[in-house]
């Protein structure tokens, strides 16, 4: 019997260090992404891995795109205030639609249904060297 | 009744009771509103029940019949790719940390519902040759944990108190 509660203790106290471990990893990125992370100025849109097109934050524009064999599938791209979001899409699961409005340099929208990704991104922050201040 | 025939209603009823819990959790309202799409993974109550009661072979039955069987009914081939990838990374991680014994239930189901998730998403990144979808995992790793515990103790009492003869 105490060796059946010993059993126990040591599954819980496992459970416990196994469920910190991830809430710290977690935090770890939350903080990275939310905190650390400023605004984006781009939204980059891929469709099947390959580059679509770029938009500008600071612009207010809605860009239609067509998507699949004939253009079936579409999803219409809002940016506005500075925030980009996915307004409306004929896609089977509607997620896109749902998402929250992205801003942060590095979120994004994803529509897998019709493998459509908006990313936000700092233009350039790739091929030019960091600002030094 | 045949011990084989008594073991095909079973899983038959399991996997039933899978559907029935795949269909509730489709009508319920989003848990996470910021990030649309996630869900609890009732289901996986059986399957753990299933995965401590019966091993592995059971669950892993029961889990694919589910998934086809979700995937025609509301017509998503799409996203059977994506749980089929997540369930069975989530499953073989589960038998794994079952037979370490070292975890309770709460913490093997919730390995499972941090790696269904990451399945997932790996799976999406390589479809979609995006890294971007890293994003994700962040908010993932905190939802599967937490619907892993409750799944986790929703198991626990079935496998406690359902009687060992069924």
């Amino acid at each position: 019997m105490k060796e059946k509660e010993n059993t126990v203790k040591r599954y819980v106290r496992n459970d416990i260090l196994l469920i910190l471990c991830l809430v710290l990893i977690a935090a770890i990125g939350l903080f990275y992404l939310y905190v650390l992370r400023d605004h984006g100025d781009t939204v980059r849109v891929t469709v099947d891995g390959k580059e679509y097109g770029n938009y500008s934050l600071s612009q207010d524009i809605t860009e239609d795109i067509y998507t699949g064999k004939d253009g079936e599938y579409h999803n219409r791209l809002v940016i506005k205030d500075g925030t980009a979001f996915m307004e409306s899409a004929n896609c089977p699961d509607g997620i896109c639609v749902e998402h929250s409005r992205v801003f942060r340099d590095g979120e994004s929208i994803v529509c897998l249904p019709h493998r459509v990704v908006i990313t936000v991104v700092t233009s350039g922050d790739s091929n030019t060297p960091d600002v030094v201040i | 009744m045949s011990k084989k025939t008594k073991n095909v209603a079973f899983i038959g009823v399991c996997t039933a009771l899978a559907l029935v819990l795949s269909y509730i959790e489709a009508i319920l309202p989003p848990l996470f509103a910021a990030v649309p799409g996630i869900k609890m993974g009732l289901p996986n109550i059986i399957i753990m029940f299933l995965l401590y009661r019966r091993g592995p072979a059971a669950a892993i039955a029961v889990s694919l019949i589910r998934m086809l069987l979700v995937s025609l009914l509301f017509g998503n081939m799409m996203a059977l790719m994506y749980s089929l990838a997540g369930a069975m990374l989530s499953l073989i991680v589960m038998i794994i940390l079952r037979r370490l014994n070292f975890l309770s239930t709460v913490g093997v189901s919730v390995a499972g519902g941090v790696s269904h998730n990451i399945g997932q998403i790996l799976t999406a990144m390589l479809l979609l040759e995006t890294a971007e979808l890293g994003y994700y995992l962040v908010v993932l790793t905190i939802t599967g944990t937490v619907s892993g515990m409750l799944i986790g103790l929703c198991g626990a009492a079935l496998i406690k108190h359902i009687p060992n003869k069924i």
